[in-house]
């Protein structure tokens, strides 16, 4: 039997929160800046996008706090239990003086009107503890989920490009409360389940997986937020009642990676952030996507079940996912089955999962030796944007240089991230050759009916589609058709 | 010794000197208005939105709102004890709420008053309201063909004979571009938060650029007199424009709730709603018909400028004006008409953006000019050279203003030169022959921009400078910082005037209460007008202590002389800080208000002529760009520029507003795309589907340099000039050069007249039409 507590416990800068009065749509960011006056941190967007409340939560790794840096606006207090919240009130140099991270901003003159400046601070002051001496490249993608107005990013970047030259971690004053801090978080972590209020006001923190599927079974119409990145909006912007509230992104079991010979398995709760490395290593074709996901906040929160789970027509990991041939591991209870991915998503707004079961893991065939795959994003904004279509590209040519099999899927051309079955008929068993391809676009139209919205009109789409195959032939025989963002 | 006896630092002026409120920003402990304490007891409004974009509202039911948790009350137009109008134009055509007609989706029809902001804004969904639909259009070519009301009466200006120019021409350039609009995405959102006092008292906090109108209009409002109306602006968390009139509204509203309950009252909208009520930059067709010759130089411009001004007049007219008094750029035309219309649309009241309608203006002109380039297959660069205007002759604008300050040849000059323009150029010529996907482009487009309002009586500031006993001083002026610098450019020039240290002139908030009947912090003159307010001041009293000096040591006035930390009195030296106890001791006054008017400028707007501008501001920049021919995507590979400040105040302040507008002017050109759908809704209205540049976005070659040569012929503060529009149409150059990649298709034989912003979609759609039209 699970011990069940009934107050959410976590770190605040440098105080222990315990919360027994909370609702499960109060959002970080509000409870901040309303119940604790801590005005630093700003809401410029409420929806995850601009990152002008960037804070950094710090949770229990392996066996070190690891601080990812966070959207306060759309993160919900109910998920911080057993961390550590540091916002840029706890930001501090050395005998009062500004933190290194802050000066170098100051010198570089990295702020103009200031409002998105704490944000900046936080995701660099993030960066800075992993790479206290980045590259530009590795500043921007830091700084993905941070929207300035005014400066044009150029001091920005410049001030973190200098920041290792005003001081190193391993001497900045917090890092040495973070090593304290882990004592606490880890007591805090104490395998009890947190019940928090009741009726549709009721916050369930589960103890263990096994207890998330049990009290899941047992409260259907729960609501499961894990990285909050879909959920968070529909308080913030549509003001929706989302309790009760099962968090689940603190599970350890849900974060867990099987890699072996043959495949990867990914938990739900693995980040896009945690799954980068694993990413790279088995799927390097999918590494730019990967980054290409919302901006760093996002990426640390959102889940790969989450982008799954929701049946968003436009998440980006379907597509790929699903020209993989990836398996899907419901769970409801004890009861486990397994679907093709593909076959999860069954209209807009519809999925394959019944009351109280939910999606534990999913599973990647690695690429076979000799497969070509590749998958294309294509937004307004090459980055922290959302798709105007995604698509997926997968083919096995034969010794006879004819088609063997071939496995297409787009995001963003459909109600739900669907395959092109069309496409691929009229691929498979020919010659690979531009000729071929040419004489399977027209099947595109077949396969793709898409709509025209904020993001792209239907018949930029198709063509895109279309040529996006071209480009994965191109692509594929090693021709120069990818633009490069080359920097210094 | 105490840290503010410290040696003096000699220069403060012309120097790289941080932002005062850096270290502050830094930290999270600059005050925005959300973040400052509320006095008890303060309530929060929300706005109730309209859901239709022309509807008559035949009916309001509230009960479901008033019933809901936390609600204090309802208000509406009843609610309004003065004049129902907040229009900045003064011409009685904006409500506070949608007056029986909601004119546009997202148009303010009430507003909740809860105990707290939650409260208001879920009670603000529950409110029913009837709506009969009317016939409605949201962009300029249907409401050119609905009749083409305007809001506001449209411009002419005219030089020359144009029907014979054309008529004369050898060759003819006709076509029309669209221009889109932009939200400005400050980052603080729209905000109010209003202070009921004694009597009619009412003290605001209101995030704008013009704390004067806010007073007026909520006096208006309110039914009082001005002095009753105290706002005051520490900072704004992002202005562009959007913080001229938009908060009017705001300011109002609370306001209107605080006098009515008695209670403060707080309002700040939520993201969406902000981007769904508020003015944008003005989105723009031009019609154009050009005459030019083999040479590609210019005979005639015919021209006309729709634009989606949105329900009502806001700035639509001088926005409108602006745009025309930038149709020619740099660029001399020997006949010339141009004529505005400030249409009427079903969608919010566009209003001031960064450039003020300047920027679309020029956007027009840039696209004959490539016209004329891809015409006569020549670099579109030597057409721009063929057509600058001349020093000596070929020098008098549209509207029959002479250009005496042209420095546009050495800037373009000395950029082709230092950017290795025509070396680049040519290597993109080669690597387009070559490669089969993707395609690169390189322009080098110009700027001059004419500084000063054109409604010339804005052209004054005052300020306020307080020296007390102990040589520590106060500085106040009708300005409003927004993150430009301005606040550290004024404490510059104060700092300078008194030969003291910057850590001794403190920088007060702008209230109406200091400084009276300011213009807004606009059109770039922040500087110019109140740095040349406050060295009035400064001098009013370096005059009296003076005096006071060569009275005190029994010297001649002449033999006094102020230097660095003080006084020279003869054989004396006086401290700064000595002489401010010596003068009070003295009944010296140690305060003094400072004024300042720009000179030279005048204008008549019904005859189209005069001279508007007291100088221009000059600039270019060169963009290399590589696009995608497959999906339409591209990279701004590598930008240089070159702009001129004048005698920079502060280097390092200008260096950021010209790398800052350079990055959102190219937003506003490329990802930055307002959509309405068909329903006449705005789906563009958070950062989720409207996209401003990245850090990412920002070229990975950026060599921004200022015309250290440049000194403003004009007697300016320390001859510098204004710098917060100017660059921002320094990005011209990245659409030109994506239309130059575009045209590549068809070897450069079609001009590619890109509508802006060009997005991915559009090279994409651009790069199809050019391959269809070069097979015939």
């Amino acid at each position: 039997m699970v011990e069940v507590t009934d107050a959410i416990r976590f770190l605040l800068n440098g105080e222990e929160i315990s919360l027994t009065n909370v609702a499960p749509d109060l959002t970080l960011l509000d409870w901040l800046r309303l119940e604790r006056r801590l005005r630093g941190s700003k809401e410029g967007c409420a929806e995850g996008d601009c990152g002008a409340c960037t804070v950094l939560v710090g949770r229990l790794f392996g066996d070190e706090v690891i601080y990812d840096s966070v959207t306060a606006c759309i993160r919900f207090v109910g998920s911080l239990h057993g961390t550590h919240v540091v916002t840029i009130e706890h930001l501090r140099g050395e005998n009062g003086a500004l933190h290194p991270v802050q000066q170098a901003m100051v010198d570089h003159h990295g702020s103009q009107c200031g409002f998105c400046t704490p944000g900046f601070v936080m995701s660099l002051y993030g960066l800075w503890m992993r790479n206290p001496s980045p590259t530009r490249p590795a500043i921007e993608k830091a700084l993905q989920g941070n929207l300035c107005r005014c400066t044009g990013y150029a001091p920005i970047i410049r001030a973190g490009e200098a920041m290792g030259t005003y001081g190193q971690p391993q001497g900045d004053v917090l890092w040495a409360e973070r090593i304290a801090v882990k004592d606490t978080i880890k007591a805090l972590n104490d395998g009890r389940r947190v019940v928090v209020g009741e009726g549709d006001q009721q916050i369930i923190i589960p103890a263990s997986l096994d207890d998330f599927a049990a009290v899941y079974e047992a409260n259907p119409n729960a609501r499961i937020v894990a990285g909050s990145t879909d959920v968070g909006l529909w308080v913030t912007k549509f003001m929706r009642n989302i309790g009760p509230v099962i968090f689940i992104g603190h599970l350890q079991e849900l974060k867990r990676i099987a890699e072996n010979a043959s495949e990867v398995r990914f938990y739900a709760g693995v980040s896009y952030s945690e799954a980068l490395p694993i990413i790279q290593a088995n799927f390097p074709q999918l590494g730019e996507l990967w980054n290409r996901i919302a901006g760093e906040q996002i990426r640390n929160m959102g889940t790969i079940g989450g982008n799954i789970a929701n049946g968003s027509p436009i998440g980006d990991t379907p597509p790929p996912f699903i020209a993989l041939g990836a398996k899907l591991h419901l769970r409801r209870g004890e009861h486990r089955r397994e679907i093709k991915l593909e076959d999860y998503f069954v209209a807009y707004g519809k999925q394959d999962r019944q009351p109280g079961e939910f999606v534990e893991s999913v599973t990647l065939p690695l690429l076979p030796a000799g497969e070509k795959f590749a998958t294309y994003k294509i937004s307004k904004r090459r980055e922290e944007d959302i798709s105007a279509l995604c698509g997926s590209f997968r083919v096995f040519v034969n010794d006879a240089g004819t088609v063997g099999m071939v496995r297409i899927a787009f995001g963003g051309m459909a109600a739900t991230p669907k395959r092109a079955k069309a496409v691929e008929a009229a691929l498979v068993g020919k010659p690979w050759t531009m000729d071929t391809i040419e004489a399977a676009l027209p099947a595109f139209a077949e396969d793709y009916q898409p709509i025209s919205d904020m993001r792209a009109s239907a018949e930029y789409r198709l063509l895109t589609a279309q040529n996006l195959l071209k480009r994965f032939f191109l692509d594929m025989a090693g021709q120069s058709v990818r633009l490069k963002r080359e920097v210094a | 010794m105490n840290k503010h006896s410290a040696p003096i630092n000699l220069a403060v002026m012309h120097t790289n000197t941080r932002h005062d409120s850096g270290p502050k920003h830094v930290s999270g402990t600059a005050e925005y208005i959300d973040d400052m304490i509320e006095p008890v007891g303060t309530m929060h409004a929300y706005l109730g939105l309209s859901t239709k974009p022309h509807a008559e509202i035949v009916g309001m039911d509230f009960s479901a709102v008033l019933a809901a948790p936390g609600v204090i009350g309802v208000l509406t137009n009843d609610d309004v004890p003065g004049e129902l109008d907040i229009s900045s134009a003064h011409m009685h055509d904006e409500p506070v709420f949608a007056d029986g007609v909601a004119h546009f989706w997202g148009q303010p029809v009430f507003a909740v008053v809860a105990e707290t902001r939650d409260q208001a804004r879920r009670a603000a969904h529950l409110a029913k309201i009837e709506y009969k639909d009317l016939p409605f259009f949201t962009d300029v070519r249907s409401a050119q063909s609905a009749g083409g009301k305007l809001v506001t009466p449209p411009l002419k200006l005219e030089r020359g004979d144009v029907k014979a120019g054309l008529a004369g021409a050898p060759r003819r350039a006709k076509g029309a571009i669209t221009i889109g609009g932009q939200d400005h995405f400050y980052l603080e959102g729209q905000i109010a938060l209003a202070i009921p006092g004694e009597d009619e008292d009412v003290t605001l906090f209101s995030s704008t650029q013009h704390p004067s109108e806010i007073q007026l209009i909520v006096a208006q409002a309110l039914g009082i007199r001005h002095n009753a109306v105290t706002v005051n602006v520490r900072r704004m968390g992002g202005g562009f424009g959007g913080k001229e009139t938009q908060g009017n509204l705001f300011a109002v509203v609370a306001a209107l709730a605080a006098k009515k309950w008695n209670r403060a009252c707080k309002i700040r909208p939520d993201r969406d709603d902000d981007m769904s009520a508020t003015g944008k930059r003005h989105d723009f067709v031009v019609d154009y018909d050009v005459g030019y010759d083999e040479t590609g130089k210019i005979h005639a411009v015919d021209a006309v400028y729709g634009a989606r001004a949105g329900y009502s007049s806001d700035l639509s007219g001088p926005v409108t004006d602006r745009a025309l008094f930038h149709c020619d750029n740099a660029y001399w035309y020997p006949a010339v008409r141009a004529r505005s219309e400030p249409l009427y649309t079903n969608t919010v009241s566009n209003t001031a953006f960064r450039g003020f309608g300047g920027p679309q203006g020029m956007v027009g002109a840039e696209r004959w000019i490539e016209d004329i380039a891809y015409a006569l297959g020549k670099d579109p660069l030597d057409i721009r050279k063929a057509n600058f205007y001349g020093t000596d002759t070929d020098n008098v604008t549209p509207y029959h203003q002479v250009v005496e300050d042209n420095i546009i040849h050495r800037i373009v000059d000395e950029l082709e030169a230092s950017s290795d323009y025509q070396a680049r150029r040519q290597a993109i010529l080669e690597f387009n022959r070559t490669s089969a996907v993707l395609k690169k482009g390189i322009s080098l487009t110009p700027v001059k921009f004419g500084i000063s309002f054109t409604a010339t009586w804005y052209n004054q500031a005052g300020a306020l400078v307080h020296v007390y006993k102990d040589g520590s001083i106060h500085l106040s002026h009708g300005g409003t910082e927004m993150g430009q610098g301005l606040y550290i450019k004024v404490a510059q020039v104060v700092a300078d005037a008194f030969g003291v240290n910057l850590d001794t002139v403190k920088i007060m908030a702008t209230s109406t209460g200091k400084v009276p009947n300011t213009s807004a912090t606009a059109a770039s003159s922040g500087s110019d007008l109140n740095g040349m307010a406050a060295y009035d001041a400064c001098r009013q009293i370096k005059e009296r202590l003076l005096a006071h000096a060569a009275k005190l040591h029994q010297v001649e006035e002449s033999a006094c002389e102020w230097v660095q930390g003080g006084i020279q009195a003869g054989p004396k030296f006086v401290t700064f800080g000595e002489l401010a106890t010596s003068a009070y001791m003295n009944r010296v006054q140690l305060s003094a208000a400072g004024f300042y008017q720009t000179p030279k400028i005048h204008w008549n707007r019904a005859t189209g002529q005069g001279h508007p501008f007291y100088y221009f501001a000059y600039g270019a920049s060169v963009s290399e760009v590589t696009i995608d021919t497959l999906t339409g995507e591209y990279t701004v590979d590598r930008v240089d520029i070159l702009h001129d400040v004048g005698k920079s105040l502060n280097p390092a302040i200008d260096l950021g507003q010209v790398e800052g507008a350079f990055v959102q002017g190219m937003g506003w050109l490329t990802t930055e795309e307002l959509v309405w759908d068909a329903k006449g809704q705005l789906r563009t209205h958070a950062p989720s589907t409207y996209k401003i540049p990245l850090a990412s976005d920002v070229p990975p070659v950026f060599n921004v340099k200022l015309a250290e040569w440049s000194v403003n012929k004009e007697p300016t503060i320390g001859r510098s000039k204004a710098v917060g529009e100017p660059p921002f149409m320094l990005a011209m150059s990245v659409p030109e050069a994506l239309g130059m990649a575009v045209a590549s298709v068809a070897d450069y034989a079609i001009a590619p007249q890109l509508d802006m912003p060009v997005t991915p979609e559009r090279v994409l759609m651009g790069v199809e039409r050019l391959k269809k039209e070069a097979r015939g």
